[in-house]
Parts: C-alpha cells; sequence; structure tokens
C-alpha cells in the first residue's frame, strides 16, 4: 500500500436523529485499487457513500481527494472534481431515450472543460458509451425509452453515466444486486476492464462471490462501525464478522 | 360483420421514426403528413382575425392568446423543469406593473416598455422567487400560491404605484390589428422556441432535473442554476403577458394579480394536454371561447363550467392534444378474426 491514497476518509460520522448511521470511519483508497465495502443491511454502507459524494452532510470528519480537503463540497462539486458514483435504487431519466440520458453528463462542466468543449456529435459519444457497458449497438435498444428498460440495462445505464463523466474513482452501489446471473456475467469483466484502465473502484455489493472475485481488500461495516478490513481470507475468517452476520451463537 | 368476429387493428405510422427529433423524409407525403398539422396551427391562427369581424371575439382572441402564453409557461415548468407554479398571476402582475411603472414615469414607447416588463420583470420575479426554489413539489407549489397573494396586499398598505386605483393612463395599441396579430406572433414563436429548447442540450437538462435531480448533481451540474434559467423562461413568457395586458387595457391594477391568471392557465393545460406544449394553445383555444359562450346561462355559467371541466379530466386525462396525436399517428382498421 503506497502512502498517498487517491481518496482518504478520515473519522466520518453521520446519525440521523439519535441513530449513528456512520460513525468514525475511516478509508484509505489508493489509486488503482478495487475496494469492497460489505456490511448486513442497514449497516451504513449507503450513506458513507452518500457523506464521501457530499449528498449528505457530514456530522464529523473529513475527506481529502489527492490531499485536497473536499469535506464541504456540494455533491456536484465533488463529482465535477471525477467522484463519480452509482446509485442503489437506480435514477435514470425516465423520460428520456437511454442515449440522452447520457448526452446530459456530457454536458457537464467537467466533460466540457476536458475536451475543450469539442465533444462534437454528442448523440455518438453516448451511443459509443452504451455500447462500452454492453448496450447492442445496432439494436433498437440504445433508443429506447428509458422507462420501458429491464433492470440490467438500467444498472449498466447507471454505470455508463458514470463512466460519460471520465472519473478517477468510482464508486458503486450495489451493481450486480439483482441481476441474474448472466447479466452478471458481463459486468464483472466489464467492472475488471475499467480496473485495468486505471480507474480507483469502490464498491458496495452483497454478492460476496463476485467482490471476492474482483477486489484483494475488503471492509466491513456494521451499526455504522468499521468492524474489519483486510483480505478476503482474513475477512471470511474475523469473528466479528461472522457475528455481525449471523448473530453469536448464545441465545 | 357481427362483433364477436372482427377487431380494431392499430399500426404505428412508419415516418415517426423512434429515436427523437430525427427524421428520414423523402416522399412529399411523409413531409406533408409533418408539416399539415403544424401549417394548419400557425395559419388558422394568423387568418382568424381577418375572419372575426366582431370587436367582442376579436378581444377573445387576444385573451386566448394571453391564457395560452400563460399555460406555456405553466406546461413548461411543471414537465420540463419539474417546478410546479401555482402562481402564474405572480408573474403577469409583476410584469404588467414593471411596464406600467416604467410607462407612466419615463414616458417609454409601449414596444420598449414591453420589452422592459417582459425581461426587467422576470428578473425581479425570478429573484423574489429564488429563496424558494430548493423546495421541491408541493412545498414551491403552495409557497408560490403565496406571492400573487402577497403583492396587491403590499401595494393597498403602502398605497404605492397608484394603490387601488392602480396606474392609469398608460400608451394603448394603436388599433385591434396591433392587439391581435402581438400577441399571436408571440404565442407561436414562443411555442416553437420551447418545443426546440426542451430537445437541446439544454433542455435535455432541465428534463433531467425534473426526472431526477439527484443523478444531474451525480453528473457534476450544479441543479440550481438551470432551474434558475429554467424559472426565468417561465416567467419572462408570463411577465410578458402581464405587460401586454397593461398596454391593451391601458391601465394597471391590483386584479393582474387575481387568481383567475394563476388557476386559469392550469385548467388550459390540463384540458390540452399535460406535457404537450401545443396542448396549452389547443387548451385556450377551447376553453377561452367556451367561458365566454357560457355567459348567455348568467348564474349558471359557472356550474356548467366546473362539470365540463371535471369531464374533460376524468374522461380524457390524459388531454385532447395527446389523444389527437396519437390518432393521428396510427393507422386504424377493423380486421377479421
Amino acid at each position: 500500500m503506497t502512502d498517498n491514497p487517491i481518496l482518504k476518509v478520515s473519522k466520518v460520522s453521520k446519525s440521523f436523529g439519535g441513530i449513528a448511521a456512520v460513525m468514525h470511519v475511516s478509508i484509505d483508497l489508493c489509486e488503482g485499487d478495487i475496494l469492497g465495502v460489505i456490511g448486513p443491511n442497514g449497516s451504513g454502507k449507503t450513506t458513507l457513500i452518500n457523506l464521501i459524494t457530499g449528498f449528505v452532510k457530514k456530522d464529523s470528519g473529513h475527506v481529502f481527494f489527492k490531499g485536497r480537503d473536499i469535506t464541504r463540497l456540494g455533491a456536484h462539486r465533488i463529482a465535477d472534481i471525477g467522484i463519480a458514483r452509482t446509485f442503489q435504487v437506480m435514477r435514470p431519466y425516465y423520460s428520456l431515450s437511454a442515449y440522452k440520458n447520457l448526452v446530459i453528463p456530457l454536458n457537464s462542466p467537467r466533460v466540457k472543460r476536458s475536451t475543450g468543449g469539442r465533444l462534437g456529435d454528442r448523440d455518438a459519444v453516448a451511443i459509443d458509451l452504451l455500447e462500452e457497458v454492453g448496450f447492442e449497438r445496432d439494436t433498437y435498444v440504445p433508443y429506447k425509452v428509458t422507462s420501458a428498460l429491464p433492470l440490467g440495462y438500467l444498472k449498466r445505464l447507471e454505470l455508463a453515466r458514470c463512466l460519460a463523466l471520465k472519473p478517477e474513482i468510482i464508486i458503486c452501489d450495489e451493481v450486480l444486486s439483482g441481476l441474474s446471473m448472466s447479466e452478471i456475467a458481463t459486468m464483472v469483466p466489464l467492472l475488471e476492464k475499467l480496473h485495468i484502465e486505471g480507474i480507483t473502484i469502490m464498491m458496495i455489493e452483497h454478492r460476496l462471490r463476485e467482490l471476492f472475485q474482483l477486489t484483494n481488500k475488503v471492509i466491513v461495516l456494521d451499526f455504522g462501525e468499521k468492524i474489519a478490513e483486510g483480505t478476503p481470507r482474513e475477512i471470511t475468517a474475523n469473528e466479528r464478522v461472522i457475528e455481525a452476520y449471523l448473530g453469536t451463537g448464545r441465545v | 360483420m357481427p362483433q364477436e368476429d372482427r377487431r380494431k387493428k392499430r399500426l404505428d405510422r412508419g415516418v415517426k421514426v423512434r429515436t427523437e427529433g430525427i427524421y428520414a423524409i423523402s416522399a412529399p407525403r411523409d413531409i406533408a403528413y409533418l408539416l399539415i398539422p403544424r401549417l394548419v396551427l400557425i395559419l388558422g391562427l394568423l387568418i382568424l382575425p381577418l375572419l372575426l369581424q366582431n370587436i367582442y371575439w376579436q378581444k377573445v382572441l387576444c385573451i386566448i392568446c394571453v391564457f395560452g402564453l400563460l399555460s406555456l409557461s405553466f406546461n413548461f415548468l411543471t414537465h420540463f423543469v419539474g417546478i410546479v407554479n401555482l402562481g402564474n398571476a405572480f408573474f403577469v402582475g409583476v410584469g404588467g406593473y414593471t411596464s406600467a411603472v416604467l410607462q407612466s414615469s419615463f414616458k417609454l414607447s409601449p414596444v420598449l416598455s414591453i420589452i422592459a416588463g417582459t425581461f426587467g420583470g422576470a428578473l425581479i420575479s425570478t429573484t423574489l422567487l429564488l429563496p424558494c426554489l430548493p423546495a421541491r413539489g408541493i412545498y414551491f407549489a403552495i409557497a408560490s400560491l403565496m406571492y400573487p397573494l402577497l403583492f396587491p396586499r403590499i401595494i393597498e398598505a403602502l398605497n404605492i404605484f397608484g394603490g387601488t386605483d392602480g396606474v392609469i393612463g398608460i400608451t394603448t395599441f394603436p388599433n385591434i390589428w396591433v392587439d391581435q396579430y402581438l400577441v399571436i406572433i408571440v404565442l407561436l414563436v414562443t411555442l416553437f422556441a420551447l418545443r426546440r429548447l426542451v430537445n437541446e442540450d439544454f433542455g435535455l437538462i432541465l428534463r433531467g432535473i425534473k426526472d431526477n435531480d439527484q443523478a444531474i448533481r451525480a453528473s457534476g451540474i450544479g441543479v440550481t442554476w438551470y432551474k434558475t434559467q429554467g424559472l426565468f423562461i417561465a416567467s419572462a413568457i408570463g411577465c410578458f403577458t402581464g405587460a401586454y395586458l397593461v398596454h391593451l387595457y391601458g391601465w394597471a391594477g391590483i386584479s393582474l394579480f387575481g387568481l383567475d391568471f394563476s388557476i386559469f392557465p392550469i385548467a388550459v393545460s390540463v384540458v390540452g394536454g399535460s406535457g404537450a406544449l401545443v396542448g396549452s394553445v389547443v387548451g385556450s383555444l377551447i376553453l377561452v371561447p367556451m367561458s365566454e359562450t357560457l355567459r348567455a346561462f348568467g348564474t349558471l355559467r359557472i356550474m356548467i363550467y366546473c362539470l365540463i371541466l371535471v369531464g374533460f379530466i376524468t374522461l380524457k386525462p390524459e388531454g385532447l392534444m395527446r389523444y389527437f396525436t396519437r390518432k393521428y399517428e396510427q393507422f386504424e382498421h377493423w380486421t377479421r378474426v
């Protein structure tokens, strides 16, 4: 592990009312890594993502991106500097067709800056992106209204919306859940490809088999606290993790 | 043929290409298919003043266009920006008063004072609504409903802008033809400009905000700035109608903030077809003359009017324009089963 993580989360906390959703969680995410985040339902995984990406205000703690303090930045500013995220509950623009969904991020300030405002035909770029995530190019699927697309395509559209920004970090919130085995079989290589291309990935996942196949570093949350960190092998042997998932033996 | 062994078969017309806005047309028949409805609307509205001999109905036509514009503004905000604005009268009032005050204090020409009323008024009303903008859905709706209730009371209490008497002695238009053609042309230009706008990249972002503002933020785009621009466009349309009405009547009063201007445009866009911009124009062409014709019924007018509206909403909730568009784009014929 290098000493200089690209994303450093330092003791962030958030409570809703009296309930602590995330408590003093620290994460170091190194460039080019894939980090898995697991934990039982309600353990604060999605809140943690919302805190990092600025969708929810932090009660305390700091987030640094490449050494820069981004704790107080708004959600769109954080996306603008290169941290893209997907949503667990997919958030496509249902009234637009699939490729028009991507024309929107292609009009973002970040993309305009990186291309110098000369992106050319945005529709064509959008279709290319859709093909990259597995939409069949020469069919009508990319032109279909999003509300008529099946779940697997919507998940991939979420990912494509992130890729449109050419981000440095992608934070995936359960991109594999709800997919069929064959859809997973195409999604996992896609994530591997992004990893090889040098994008840093942090993924929340319930599908441990696929997650462990992708990553060698996992952190475990339970009741808002980080209870374990390590390789998949260490995690599966950790007593506190087993306890969190299965409960203690005592009744 | 007996009822049992036949059914209605529907086919989409081939010319309607699935990708929005991209048409591959070669045959004159296909071009005519697309052009005729548009030409009927444009030429129809332009010829209508010549057909109406009666000055009363010519004035009604002006009001039709005014409510058409207000309904366009409402329709645009609701269905393409995702802001439900119940305070259309606020735009009318602010635009009207801005124009009237400028006209009476600086003796501006009507052209200048209408332009100033439109854009100055839009600037003022957008700025005043800015604090409410983070509120979504019903919360913005209620806040916006308060604005047109608030301002007449301020004008009354402080006795500014002529108080309850209003601003009088405003230059009117030279003749009835200017009255009509000014507002008709503005209506047509606004309609087609908005239709173009919502399919441009800028419009796509606005529609994205309506569908899902979180995803817009996750795409690195600031929601508030785009919402503000959408609000400015809608309020400019509303303020134009105010400025126009002031010059039509030669008078600006607190009735410009009246509830009619807030609620009637909503009824117009529901009848015409929510989400279809042209529905606003069609709805106004139906509802305003209907409201005038019903005057013959005296006190029963409101009752009949309400019943017709309720009928429209329960029987054709999608609105007339959506229904007609669908029928126009399909072939229908009976086939033997």
